[in-house]
């Protein structure tokens, strides 16, 4: 398996089985982020304790690509300092997913970021 | 009849054999035959129209207008006055909203349908702000249009009916004579969105007898950048112009200025003169093949499409299951995905995807891999899409370039599609 097949089959993993799905309770920080090209919607839950990310959860519903990325992106957060989320760049968050998307599908995979992101700025 | 091997062999693009090219709904392919008329006009004859008094100008222009002539004769409108050259159907209709749209007041209604393309909703929506009514016709469960419904919403305040003559999604045709008569009957204007139909069957305004009717070059094997709105010429006359400036005006002075003849008045500027000439050739090629073999040969593949997604479990189509009233459109979806309500999510406690549903941008980028184009998404048709109840549909739309080999890769690849997203 090539190394882009892998990164594929993590996506496809995340997809039919998502991690940290569902509802986040004492979530102060919320946001949902939509793409009104195709529908794809995620809804981004985060508990914030001081500067620290304790907890993330999503909901949505949307391509693999798009729900994913969100699954994965709360892994990525838990217990790490706000700081992280806001210094992650998309383009290093599209290195992470490690799968190749063309332009029209960038957005699919940048909703939860975008969403995260939107979250923070909108809880202070 | 229509080989479509042996037309494919015309499109350059298809004949490197690593395309399956499903997306003709969206823009069509051009043959060798297009570009060539195009790359012909740009050196031997490039020039302005209408202007010049030289020699090569006087080619373009004659060129120009005998496409006008040769487009005009293709929907059987013989004066060629009622042709005027636009960017595209939803140019067309925008110039209509526009120019009908002055003449409308508070009160008047506009009847439109579900089905339609968002090209043909949203100019008429604009006239909601000087209190211009829009109703829509409701669909039946295969997707037609629902005559009983159209009735109701057709009453004394109807001034103007819009209605597609083929559905971009659901693929359904529609009786537009029968149409034309029920808008006439109430004194109301009918126009056709003829983007879906003008590309794919023949067809006669002055049988139709519809008052306008908008479509795009670039569906029928022409340029992007060319289309045609179509009117009675008396109906044009009495419509105000739509853009200003050069071409379209007959004296200027400091204090105004008088419009020019039929067609010119509704073509300000210098027109698509490329994009007329290609289109005209692209008309001779389809009357080349004959419009009634188009129909029959899109009728043949629609018919063993809809068999063969019959023996995919887990696949809904849309539209008509009869081909006859069925355009060369398959919308589809495996699985159905549930819209997507927050609240409901938020407080479910099934908190699982089901590993049935794909979704369309899934199955689009899968069949990519395959070198197979589709479209995925709403199809510009939103409002359809929740009427429909879904979030968006995968779509393959055929042409006079697919066969059945084409629609068996399509459904080798989806059972693929399935195999790889089941977990």
């Amino acid at each position: 398996m090539s190394e882009e097949e892998i990164s594929a089959e993590i996506i496809l993993d995340h997809y039919r089985n998502p991690h940290n799905y569902g509802k986040l309770e004492g979530s102060n920080a919320s946001m949902t982020e939509y793409n009104p090209i195709c529908g794809d919607t995620v809804h981004f839950q985060l508990r914030i304790a001081g500067t620290v990310i304790e907890d993330a959860k999503f909901v949505g519903r949307g391509c693999s690509v798009s729900q994913a990325s969100a699954s994965m992106l709360t892994d990525m957060l838990k217990g790490k300092p706000i700081e992280y989320l806001e210094s992650l760049t998309e383009s290093g968050f599209l290195d992470v997913l490690g799968i190749k998307v063309g332009p029209a599908r960038e957005k699919c995979a940048l909703l939860s970021l975008t969403a995260a992101k939107k979250a923070v700025k909108a809880s202070r | 009849m229509l080989d479509p091997v042996r037309v494919a062999k015309d499109f350059p693009i298809l004949s490197k054999g690593d395309l399956t090219y499903l997306d003709s709904a969206a823009t069509t392919q051009k043959p060798v035959q297009v570009v060539d008329a195009i790359e012909d006009y740009y050196y031997s004859c490039n020039s302005n129209v209408h202007r010049g008094i030289y020699r090569i100008s006087e080619e373009a222009t004659e060129r120009y207008e005998k496409a006008r002539e040769n487009i005009s004769q293709f929907v059987g409108s013989r004066d060629p006055a009622g042709t005027v050259f636009v960017r595209n159907t939803t140019e067309a209709i925008n110039l209509l909203s526009y120019t009908l749209g002055r003449q409308l007041k508070a009160g008047d209604e506009i009847v439109l349908s579900v089905m339609e393309h968002h090209s043909n909703m949203v100019p008429w929506q604009f006239l909601r702000e000087k209190g211009v009514v829009i109703r829509y016709a409701d669909i039946d469960s295969e997707g037609r249009l629902d005559p009983e419904d159209l009735k109701s919403k057709i009453g004394r305040k109807t001034r103007i009916v819009s209605l597609t003559h083929v559905s971009n999604v659901l693929g359904t045709v529609n009786p537009v004579s029968e149409l034309a008569k029920m808008a006439h009957e109430a004194s109301s204007l009918f126009i056709v969105d003829g983007a879906q139909s003008v590309p794919h069957m023949p067809l006669d305004v002055k049988s139709i007898d519809c008052d306008f009717m908008a479509f795009s070059g670039h569906k029928m094997l022409g340029p992007a950048g060319i289309g045609v709105l179509y009117g009675k010429p008396e109906l044009l006359m009495r419509l105000p112009p739509f853009m200003g400036g050069g071409d379209m005006i007959r004296e200027v002075r400091l204090d105004g200025a008088t419009w020019n003849d039929l067609p010119y008045k509704f073509e300000a500027g210098t027109p698509n003169i490329e994009g007329a000439i290609g289109l005209s050739a692209a008309v001779d090629y389809l009357r080349n093949l004959g419009m009634d073999n188009v129909r029959r040969h899109e009728m043949e593949l629609m018919d063993y499409v809809m068999k063969r997604a019959g023996e995919i479990e887990d696949l809904t189509y849309y539209g008509p299951r009869d081909p006859k009233v069925h355009g060369g459109v398959f919308s589809f979806n495996i699985g159905q995905i549930p819209a997507f309500d927050l609240e409901s999510e938020l407080n479910s406690r099934h908190l699982k995807i089901s590993s049935q549903e794909l979704h369309p941008h899934d199955i689009s980028s899968y069949l990519d891999q395959s070198g197979i184009a589709v479209r995925a998404g709403h199809h510009c048709a939103m409002p359809l899409m929740t009427r429909l109840g879904v979030q968006a549909t995968s779509r393959a739309s055929f042409y006079v370039y697919n066969s059945r080999d084409d629609a068996d890769k399509l459904f080798i690849a989806l059972e693929n599609a399935k195999k790889a997203f089941a977990r």
